[in-house]
């Protein structure tokens, strides 16, 4: 059997890799969204936000902030490794990975933690760029807030990994980003608390998991919820091991990777 | 007892598509080998190495790499095996010195050392002058290195190629045998599969065509060659002739005024041809195979199966 010792090295050749590629084209995937996320600030946090006054008892600008965080880090992670497995099938340098000795578990570590370090780098600039406009922002929770953001970081990198599978064709890749992710997030409680909601709605929006998602980050950052944290944290745990399991067995079984 | 480095049995692939690409193939390659994997488009070459390389998944049938089944180990049979694969497969955007260091990296092989072997091989391969430069800037031939030295960093005793020289000029082409040539001498078992069959019969000792999924053929060059029943030969002569000579027993025709196209069947003696010549007053001066012989033989095969 393959010595563990050599699948530590393929393992981070591979999250080395992976960090690399993102890195490398820094202005495509580091800049935008704090471009953006500056501008949300702007428009909604600055110039909007006054005119709302508070949300949840927050100032509106400040009960923004982990949505927006959360948003960047969903984002981010997804197209990350959905765009890098990808390109890997399309260039067929998938082969480099599966003619070597590396396990399938090993390959969708690397391809995951390649996600998670670009989503959480994301999170990072993103809060620094908050502080400008919310210089006493302090976080309530600092353990949750960590423990969120990874969990949310590999949760989204697991799903577009699958997508990536199926993906025949680059507008394969954009489908669910654009028409599934970014709706359920915007409307997932980033911009509003769902008691401002009717009661109709609010039912609604409980089905939607971003809310839980972003409702759990900011209880860790600012102390506030609508959801029940345990129940937010276990189903996000209870997601995480059924969309690895799921990505394994498309592995083992070479959907979208062999012939 | 000579190890045998693959061996193949009963190996069948169906696609999804329902497309029958390999019948039930047995195969076995002895360690050490330089072995012709031959046949025309379609025939199930790829599909066989895919399937040793892992990048197809087999219906049915047992793969062995110098004894280990790779349905039991294949971590452990993948470090023994190289593959270059008939398309590129690098990223073209990467350095050539980062995608031979990532490949060795994907084999367990740490930094450091990895480092030391890709300018071994690079340097090996003629290719460390390029190594800061994007794939991408690469010449055809060049990348077709870079795709070899992707292979052999692991230092692997089975080392397969998909039509390695597919479009490379031919002086990069002779580079690339005598490469493989000293790979092989130092004990490495090579399996190539080309489409020009000059290079199989130069390289290889012994070789097996597949043709609709099944060997056709399996046994060694020269053993093949020696079953050809007719050759063709070029000679060009010192005079030029309106008409073939007539000379009982060859079939002589006029290629143009100044060569002869003759025929020699396997119990002819060309001796005998030349001296009947001679008699005639024709001088030889130079003499060529009409076509590459295992060529000839190929087609003559395909053309039954």
């Amino acid at each position: 059997m393959i010595r563990s010792n050599e699948i530590l090295v393929s393992l981070t050749t591979l999250v080395r890799k992976e960090i690399k590629r993102f890195l490398r084209i820094w202005v495509q995937t580091l800049v935008p969204p704090a471009v953006t996320m500056s501008l949300y600030f702007v428009i909604f946090g600055s110039l909007i936000g006054p005119r709302i006054g508070t949300m949840d008892g927050l100032d509106y600008i400040q009960f923004m902030i982990p949505g927006l965080i959360m948003m960047s880090v969903i984002t981010n992670s997804y197209a990350n490794v959905v765009s890098s497995f990808y390109s890997v099938k399309f260039q067929k340098s998938i082969e480099e990975l599966l003619i070597s000795p590396m396990p399938n578990w090993a390959i969708l570590v690397g391809f995951v933690m390649g996600g998670v370090s670009r989503g959480v780098i994301i999170g990072c600039i993103v809060f620094c760029v908050s502080l400008f406009f919310y210089p006493s922002f302090t976080i309530v929770n600092p353990l949750l807030t960590i423990s969120v953001l990874l969990l949310t970081a590999i949760l989204f990198s697991l799903m577009g990994f699958i997508n990536a599978i199926f993906a025949d064709s680059f507008d394969d890749i954009s489908i669910i980003p654009t028409f599934v992710l970014t709706p359920l997030i915007y409307l997932g409680g980033v911009f509003y608390s769902i008691n401002i909601l009717p009661d109709i709605w609010r039912d609604i929006s409980m089905a939607n998991p971003m809310l839980y998602v972003v409702n759990t980050f900011r209880e860790g950052m600012l102390g506030v919820s609508d959801v029940s944290i345990p129940f937010a944290l276990s189903m996000i745990i209870f997601f995480i091991v059924i969309l690895s399991t799921t990505c394994l067995l498309l592995l083992h079984k070479g959907v979208g990777t062999r012939q | 007892m000579s190890k045998f480095a693959l061996e193949i049995n009963d190996l069948k692939k169906i696609y999804d598509s329902d497309v029958v690409a390999l019948k039930g193939i047995n195969l076995s390659v002895k360690e050490g080998d330089f072995f012709a994997l031959l046949g025309p488009n379609g025939a199930g070459k790829s599909s066989t190495i895919g399937i040793i390389a892992s990048l197809v998944t087999k219906t049915e049938g047992k793969v062995k790499i110098f004894d280990i089944d790779t349905d039991k180990n294949f971590p452990e049979a993948k470090r023994l095996l190289g593959v270059v694969s008939q398309e590129i497969n690098f990223n073209n955007f990467e350095k050539v010195m980062d995608i031979v260091t990532t490949q060795a990296g994907f084999y367990g092989i740490p930094l450091k050392e990895a480092k030391i072997k890709t300018e071994i091989t690079l340097k090996r391969l003629g290719l460390w002058e390029k190594r800061n430069e994007q794939a991408r800037t690469l010449s055809g031939g060049f990348k077709r290195r870079l795709m070899i030295a992707k292979a052999l960093i692991h230092e692997p005793q089975l080392l397969i190629l998909d039509e390695p020289t597919a479009g490379v000029d031919i002086e990069l082409r002779r580079e690339m045998w005598d490469f493989l040539k000293e790979i092989n001498a130092n004990g490495t078992t090579i399996i190539l599969t080309t489409h020009y069959l000059e290079e199989a019969e130069q390289l290889c000792k012994n070789i097996a065509i597949i043709d609709h999924g099944e060997l056709v053929e399996n046994t060694s060059m020269k053993d093949l060659l020696s079953r050809l029943n007719v050759q063709g030969f070029l000679l060009d002569i010192n005079q030029s002739l309106e008409k073939p000579p007539s000379i009982p027993d060859f079939d002589i025709t006029l290629e143009d005024s100044t060569t002869l196209n003759v025929a020699i069947y396997k119990d002819q003696s060309i001796n005998s041809l030349f001296d009947q010549l001679t008699a005639k007053g024709i001088k030889v001066l130079s003499m060529r195979n009409e076509s590459n012989r295992l060529e000839e033989m190929f087609i003559e095969m395909i053309k039954k199966n």
